[in-house]
């Protein structure tokens, strides 16, 4: 059985990159994103990147950096709100934009890696978002036709792997990342740790092995958008 | 001082709107003002907080020493967990909203219709940040509340005969509260369910573009 496990976040992408490819990156927010794998991005250089992520980063961090360095040509996201270089890119005619609404992304994503190349939603009706798409009746109510999306590669961040890649999360870091996984013609995770077979339970797996072929330990500096807290005081 | 007085500030507005929460609702609450809402849930009311990033049973946000980088909510405010709670992926999160198992979605808004279409994510040209879940919300969830100013900060209405702005979804409404009162959408226009203190049917109409029904 090949191997999976490598060295370090750019071993990891040898050989994948090349300019114009399609890339999905997990994460909501800058919760649970690839972090080490989009810093390898970033280093090699790769361009004209078609972006798939429900957000982009913030200036400086996550996706942030690939925008700023002019490396994607075309986000597919469902809010970029945190992100200014994004909104100065966008308005000036550099940036492709695809809106869609966060759920329709996501199962966009799980269609697309469950090999289902179109699903009919209620999402969006009578919106922008439904111009120029297919409108089919069920039940006496109106619904768009949404396609399937697959990338060329996906990165995803989970919390423990063991050494076959299969991957299990932590709290709401999960979000997107499992449908990623499912969605790269070649997934590439990131973990906090490695175990060997059998120190984790097959029970708790949340993306079995199937879906990564390629994995690495990295290091994650975690940044927080947010920081909110309360008092022991006010408790 | 009157003048000041008249109608609910913004914490008014959220205690009143949590008094649409009702015993074993399963509630996501939108960004600003909603979030508010969680301050206010009434005496015996016990409900489940939906948090669509991936997870159900909010709990508060952490103390200093409790902060987890991996543990936010939708607006990416640190948050902790219950013993209740549960994470799941965006897909099974929006397979709970789009699949109707969420009662009550209460969230913001630019503009509404009276026939209940809601605006609320984007102004051509200006504001580029995108609808996040808001479409699958109103599309999906049973029952949709929306919390807002009367009025823009020109004074112009916000509730309308037919939206100006994109639409985030037609006829999704059900409810209205805005500092003035609260209001639903029938077939007749906006109708008059509570007027905020100080507030009369006048200064409604003469603040509303939509039909108002007393």
């Amino acid at each position: 059985m090949a191997n999976k496990v490598h060295s370090c976040a750019s071993a990891a992408l040898e050989g994948i990159l090349f300019d114009g490819m399609s890339v999905m990156s997990g994460g909501f927010g800058l919760c649970g994103i690839p972090e080490n794998l989009i810093a390898a991005i970033h280093a090699a250089g790769v361009k004209d990147l078609s972006v798939v992520s429900n957000n982009c980063g913030v200036d400086g961090f996550g996706l942030g950096i690939l925008l700023d360095a002019r490396q994607i040509a075309k986000m597919t996201s469902s809010y970029v709100g945190e992100n200014k270089e994004f909104e100065r890119q966008y308005l000036d005619g550099e940036l492709e934009l695809e809106f869609n609404p966060q759920g329709t992304l996501a199962e966009r994503i799980r269609a697309g890696g469950a090999g289902i190349p179109g699903f009919y939603t209620k999402t969006g009706v009578g919106t922008l978002i439904a111009e120029g798409k297919d409108h089919k009746d069920f039940d006496g109510e109106t619904y768009i036709l949404e396609t399937g999306l697959t990338a060329d590669l996906a990165i995803v961040k989970a919390w423990k792997a063991d050494t076959e890649g299969n991957l299990v999360f932590r709290k709401t870091a999960r979000n997107f990342n499992p449908m990623m996984a499912t969605a790269g013609r070649i997934t590439v995770a990131e973990v906090e740790e490695i175990v060997e077979p059998g120190e984790l339970d097959p029970d708790h797996i949340h993306t079995p092995g199937i879906f990564v072929q390629r994995l690495i330990k990295g290091d994650h500096e975690k940044r927080i958008e947010q920081r909110t807290v309360r008092s022991r005081e006010e408790a | 001082m009157a003048e000041t007085q008249k109608g609910w500030d913004r914490n008014q507005m959220a205690a009143r709107a949590a008094q649409e929460l009702q015993d074993g609702f399963y509630v996501n609450l939108g960004i600003g003002i909603p979030t508010l809402v969680a301050n206010y849930i009434p005496e015996g009311v016990s409900v489940t907080l939906q948090s669509e990033n991936g997870m159900l049973g909010m709990g508060p946000f952490p103390y200093d020493d409790e902060v987890d980088p991996d543990l936010i909510n939708a607006g990416k405010q640190t948050i902790t967990e219950l013993d209740t709670s549960s994470y799941f992926s965006s897909a099974d999160s929006f397979a709970m909203i789009r699949g109707g198992h969420i009662d009550l979605s209460i969230l913001g808004a630019m503009e509404v219709a009276e026939n209940g279409d809601l605006a609320n994510w984007m102004i051509p040209g200006k504001m580029v940040k995108g609808m996040g879940g808001a479409m699958d919300l109103v599309a999906g969830v049973k029952r949709v509340v929306v919390i807002m100013d009367h009025v823009s900060k020109a004074g112009a209405p916000k509730l309308l005969k037919a939206c100006t702005l994109p639409l985030t979804g037609t006829g999704v409404v059900d409810r209205i509260i805005t500092g003035f009162g609260v209001f639903d959408i029938t077939d007749g226009g906006l109708k008059v369910i509570e007027l905020a203190p100080g507030v009369t049917l006048e200064d409604v109409k003469d603040a509303t573009e939509a039909s108002v029904v007393g």
